[in-house]
């Protein structure tokens, strides 16, 4: 198995899933993956021979490496999210690889308002928010279009979404640093209910989808899937959960969800113009991800994945707060 | 045909109408030379077989639409098996316009003639159910009386056969009339076409209304309309009167399946009309859609009723379905309502006794022999002034010796009497009578006046005594003391059978619109008897209730009956002190009380002195009747009574009594504590079955008593309701996939215990649909409760069904101020309480109520208020 992004903390939890149930794992990312077992390959998804060498002879592409961040230069997403799927892709099919594992974001379909309770929708890159998205969504069509319904490699596209857990760096880093220094309000009410992903929960669900390639790809193939913990909380919750288990005092501050909205943009296009190397406190799309519902119908994830999540948010929050117990000891 | 002005051949429909396609558009020529236009599913008929046809719909609009109203049938037809044919009368939609028609107009024998030339041209054959619509409801009937041997069957749309003399044109119809105001109104300008379409409701799409105007964008072209307005037969001399009349008389001799489906919203074709069809066709099967008007056919789903009843109703050629006739099985012998007044009626003892005319503490008290005696002269005198046997008499008199007298009159004579509760408040009452549309109404002043202005129909009956000026304010045609007096030595008609109609009575309107339900003696006698058996009343016992229906059951059981002082509109106004009064008056032994009644009197116990004590101290059986009430509620009215068995029977208006639960079962179930409310197990003579909910929340399952299975209740009884007024798709709902027999759907859900106990869990429309299956709310927020600091709380879905989550709505102690998401602490405490995963936890500082009972929340209204704060919408008051 080829794991690419292996050093996110996503990847490194499916390819240590992958190594602990015995198979033979190779990562692409360009740092070390750290992931025991494995046998990583240097360099980036962009670079055809370095991605030729790492499909070589593996049956099955897990394909995570994407630029994930709130912005940036868009040419970067370009390269890094649309370019290097289309560069993994190719090699993919080139080598005769049989199964690629897509993973997505739920964002690609997500134009700003809110979401409850709907399945997977097309990819819509068109009407995407952000760099991020519009990419994802780019990649995700790429992705699916790559599987014609031939013998060949066959595709499916998975899309967690807010996937938190010990290590953390996306959501769970962000979020208590900035409340640990009184920086982090809630939007509007903090009322709005968003689905989140425990990563073991992400990283099982994404190796089933690899299964299912194998075991029954006419239900799964040429799909994508969203998928979540199937316990939405408020973004109140959510916070004051991760904080709580950070030991780091909750947000107490509210901020208008409209005026975020505004400010996202205003600090999105000053950050365009003179980009920083800190990420930008807002940007339009965390806005709207952090003051409207967005959570999924789990059903056909899961029948067609036959997968359910094990950790519950609760025991995701618990093991949260053991992995902040012991690093603070 | 000749060219002469105004003069036009019938054509075919353009394409692109919406709803309508053209293969459905034809013309004919009948023996006469009149050219019709007419839609036929004949195309869709080609391939099936003579014998898999039915018949034929014959359809026939009024005016000023066309046979456009059909459309929606016209293409539902051939599944049903049947044939439509739809026609457009002369001089109107596609049809012919007769050169100059102006100069006359077609009078409605021409009308009921043309329509038969038109079915011979067409070679019609029966077996044919007709279908009309305003006037064409009128000119459908002329073409049903004249032509029995093919008819099967007859249905109509808002229409009317009959104008009273004495009863003035609908408003709109007289300003049309008027004068010079005819031609421009109807013909000149477009007025009358344009009022008509705006009746829609709601508004119709630009391109139907466009499709109705089709045929009348030019003044000649309107001649019709016009025509169609001045053959309203107005008055006695009018030249159509007689063939109106004619088929009228006609159309109460039919003896077909009828079906009448009504807009009530309507500025012409009211209820009066309806009230006067029924009383032609008895039989017929009605129903009002509570929110359509005028052009019903737009504005309600009439369709698949009329396949329905077709189906049901026309084509079968043996007995009717399970709602005409009466259960199966051996009847146990009738006695009527009023045995037991008879049997008493030269008892001197008290039978009905009047706190409310007390004077220091002396009741005024009714023997049984006067009782009897009021019973008669007013059954006799309400004879005397034209109320007959099936006739409804609405009653808007208070609990009491009079209202008492009245009941058992109007039953004895076979008038039915209805009964609204103040509670449903003006609007509702206003509802409620239209839709019964009592010919006589007997009320007290307030109810007199409330009928003047609202316009509540009926022949006013006053029950005080008036000055003549009050009474011609209020309109009132008759003084309850002159009718008995009229009454006095007269003879009495022959009494009902235990199959007619007794009442109708309106339910709370706290899970919708307030519906009439309507009982035989039959029924009414087999509430009595359940009563008697189970709680052991007898002549011995003293009845003490302000709860109108088991209050007026007491000469029935012969039993002493007495209403303590209280406004009984608002059973909160009871206190401890009027019970103990009541009890001493009557020598009470059993106290019949609803929920909010037992809250105000277990509130106001302290006022009680030890003569009061000592009286509820004799009570021996008491009885809360409605809502389900808590544990510690029900203790704490037994201790009030300290000798008394607590009952709590659950039942609701369509069947008063199911299932019953001492206040030893409720510390017993409160010991084993399982989903929902125990309300005990059945009474005699009744069954419940449950009905299991699909993933989709849906009562699908066959109904079974399995325990442990979540689904709706059916219940069967004696003295289950004969059916819903007027509201004939509402008891086919509630008679939907019920086993051999009369059963109803109660729309509550619940579960049978080991035991055979049932356990009410909510409303039928309040389930969730979780992507783990339907979710009733009441267990659940049984959990919630169990948190010290909740008051009350109510589990509601948010999401689309199949995939709802469930959110906890509280109410706290002491109340919050400000509505929201709940403090986290109290948040988990709910969570940890609760058995069922809760996304969220909100505080709502007041929860939205039912009016009447204070106690059923609006779960509907509390969902959409939690959905909204949950997608990151405004937080404000639910």
């Amino acid at each position: 198995m080829l794991v690419t992004g292996a050093s996110g903390l996503l990847g490194s939890v499916v390819a240590r899933v992958l190594v602990d149930r015995g198979e033979q794992v190779r990562t692409l990312q360009r740092r070390p993956s750290g992931v025991a077992g494995a046998v990583d390959v240097a360099g980036s998804v962009t670079d055809p021979d370095v991605v030729a060498r790492a499909v070589e002879g593996v049956d099955g592409v897990v394909h995570l490496a994407a630029k994930v961040s709130l912005a940036g230069d868009p040419a970067d997403f370009d390269a890094v999210n649309v370019g290097g799927t289309s560069t993994v892709l190719d090699a993919a099919r080139h080598a005769g690889v049989p199964r690629f594992v897509q993973v997505s974001s739920p964002s690609v379909a997500h134009a700003g308002s809110s979401l409850v309770g709907v399945g997977a929708e097309p990819a819509d890159p068109t009407r995407a928010h952000g760099d991020y998205a519009r990419t994802k969504g780019l990649a995700e069509l790429l992705a699916l279009a790559a599987d014609d319904g031939s013998a060949g490699t066959d595709v499916v596209a998975v899309r967690p979404h807010l996937v938190w857990g010990p290590g953390d760096t996306q959501l769970v880093e962000r979020v208590v640093d900035r409340a640990a220094r009184g920086r982090l309000p809630l939007l509007g009410h903090g009322a709005a209910l968003v689905d989140s992903t425990y990563v073991d929960n992400a990283a099982d669900g994404i190796v089933a989808a690899l299964d299912r390639l194998r075991d029954a790809p006419d239900v799964v193939r040429g799909r994508a899937y969203v998928l979540t913990n199937g316990e939405p909380r408020t973004v109140a919750d959510l916070m004051a959960g991760i904080c709580g288990a950070a030991g780091v005092p909750a947000p107490a501050w509210r901020v208008p969800a409209g005026l975020a909205r505004a400010a996202g943009s205003v600090v999105e296009a000053v950050w365009r113009v003179r980009p920083g190397t800190d990420e930008p406190p807002m940007t339009r799309f965390l806005a709207e991800q952090l003051s409207t519902a967005h959570w999924f119908d789990q059903r056909a994830t899961r029948a067609d994945l036959g997968w359910t999540p094990a950790v519950s948010i609760d025991e995701g929050m618990e093991r949260l707060a053991a992995y902040y117990a012991d690093r603070t000891r | 045909m000749t060219a002469r002005a105004g003069a036009r051949a019938a054509d075919t429909v353009p394409p692109g109408l919406p709803g309508l396609e053209v293969r459905y558009s034809r013309v004919l020529t009948d023996a006469c030379g009149a050219q019709w236009h007419y839609l036929d599913n004949l195309p869709d008929l080609a391939d099936a077989a003579d014998e898999a046809l039915e018949g034929t719909v014959l359809a026939v609009h009024g005016n000023p639409t066309w046979s456009y109203l059909w459309r929606r049938l016209v293409a539902a037809g051939a599944e049903a098996g049947w044939r439509v044919v739809a026609v457009d009368q002369l001089e109107m939609g596609l049809s012919q316009r007769a050169a100059d028609p102006a100069d006359r107009y077609r009078t409605l024998p021409e009308r009921v003639a043309d329509l038969a030339a038109f079915t011979d041209a067409l070679g019609l054959t029966g077996p044919v159910v007709t279908l009309g619509h305003d006037w064409g409801g009128v000119v459908s009937l002329g073409w049903a009386v004249d032509h029995p041997d093919r008819l099967a069957g007859v249905a109509l749309l808002n229409t009317a056969v009959h104008q009273p003399d004495d009863v003035p044109l609908p408003a709109p119809l007289r300003l049309a009339l008027a004068g010079p105001v005819l031609p421009l109104g109807t013909r000149s300008t477009r007025a009358f076409l344009e009022t008509t379409l705006a009746l829609a409701r709601p508004a119709l799409p630009a391109h139907v209304a466009d499709a109705y105007r089709l045929p009348y964008r030019r003044a000649d072209e309107r001649a019709g309309i016009e025509g169609f307005v001045a053959d309203i037969p107005a008055g006695r001399e009018h030249p159509s009167r007689p063939e109106l009349d004619r088929i009228a008389a006609g159309v109460a001799a039919l003896k077909v399946p009828a079906l009448m489906l009504w807009g009530p919203h309507d500025p012409i074709f009211s209820d009066r009309y309806l009230d006067d069809l029924v009383h032609r066709l008895p039989h017929a099967h009605v129903h009002r859609f509570a929110d359509a008007g005028h052009l019903v056919a737009e504005d309600a789903d009439w369709v698949g009723p009329v396949t329905g009843w077709l189906r049901t109703t026309v084509e079968p050629s043996g007995p009717a379905g399970p709602s005409a006739g009466p259960s199966a099985g051996p009847q146990p012998p009738f006695v009527p309502l009023w045995a037991a007044l008879d049997a008493r009626a030269a008892d001197a003892a008290p039978a009905v006794l009047d706190l409310s005319a007390a004077e220091g503490s002396v009741a005024r008290s009714v023997t049984w022999r006067a009782l009897h005696r009021q019973v008669l002269r007013v059954a006799a005198g309400l004879h005397a002034i034209g109320v007959r046997r099936g006739d409804r008499v609405s009653l808007l008199v208070e609990p009491g010796p009079t209202l008492t007298a009245l009941v058992y009159a109007c039953l004895r004579i076979g008038a039915v009497v209805v009964v609204a509760d103040a509670g449903l408040g003006v609007r509702g009452m206003t509802r409620a009578q239209r839709g019964a549309w009592p010919q006589f109404v007997v009320a007290q002043r307030k109810g007199l006046a409330a009928a003047r202005t609202l316009g509540w129909p009926g022949v006013r009956i006053s029950a005080d005594a008036l000055s003549p000026a009050v009474r011609r304010a209020l309109g009132v045609e008759h003084e309850l003391v002159d009718v008995a007096r009229a009454g006095q030595g007269t003879d009495l008609p022959p009494e009902p059978g235990p199959l007619d109609e007794a009442a109708v009575l309106f339910t709370s309107g706290s899970t919708g619109p307030a519906k009439g339900v309507v009982y035989t003696h039959a029924q009414l006698s087999a509430l009595r008897d359940v009563l008697a058996a189970h709680l052991d009343v007898g002549a011995g016992t003293g009845l003490v209730t302000g709860f109108a229906p088991f209050a007026l059951l007491g000469p029935a059981l012969g039993t002493r009956s007495v209403t303590p002082v209280m406004d009984v509109s608002r059973p909160r106004t009871l206190t401890a002190r009027a019970v103990a009064d009541a009890v001493r008056a009557a020598d009470g032994d059993m106290v019949f009380l609803s929920p909010a009644a037992i809250l105000n009197v277990v509130d106001t116990a302290g006022e009680l002195d030890a003569a009061d004590r000592d009286a509820l101290a004799r009570v021996r059986t008491f009885l809360s009747t409605g809502a389900p009430i808590g544990a510690d509620l029900l203790a704490a009215a037994a201790r009030l009574m300290p000798r008394a068995t607590a009952h709590t029977p659950y039942g609701m208006t369509e069947c008063l009594l199911v299932t019953d639960i001492t206040g030893d079962g409720v510390r017993d179930a409160a010991a084993e504590p399982d989903d929902g409310v125990c309300v005990g197990v059945p009474l005699p003579g009744v069954e419940v079955l449950v009905s299991a909910l699909d993933a989709g929340g849906a009562a699908t399952g066959e109904p079974g008593r399995a325990p442990g299975v979540l689904g709706e209740v059916l219940v069967r009884a004696p003295h289950l309701k004969q059916r819903y007024d007027r509201l004939w798709l509402t008891d086919r709902a509630a008679e939907r996939d019920t086993p051999p027999g009369r059963w109803h759907r109660t729309g509550d859900v619940g579960h049978l215990d080991d035991a055979g106990r049932l356990w009410i869990e909510g409303r039928l429309a309040h389930v969730l649909t979780t992507a783990d299956g339907p979710l009733a709310p009441v267990g659940p927020e049984q959990h919630a409760e169990r948190v010290a600091q909740v008051r009350r709380a109510a589990v509601v879905g948010v999401g689309p069904a199949g995939v709802q989550h469930a959110v906890a709505v509280v109410e706290t102690l002491p109340a919050t101020r400000r509505p929201g998401l709940a403090p986290a602490r109290l948040a988990a405490a709910v969570r940890g309480a609760c058995p069922v995963p809760l996304v969220a936890v909100l505080v709502a500082p007041r929860m939205p109520t039912d009016v009447r009972h204070n106690s059923k929340i609006d779960r509907a209204r509390l969902a959409a208020w939690a959905d909204g704060i949950l997608t990151g919408g405004r937080v404000g008051a639910p």
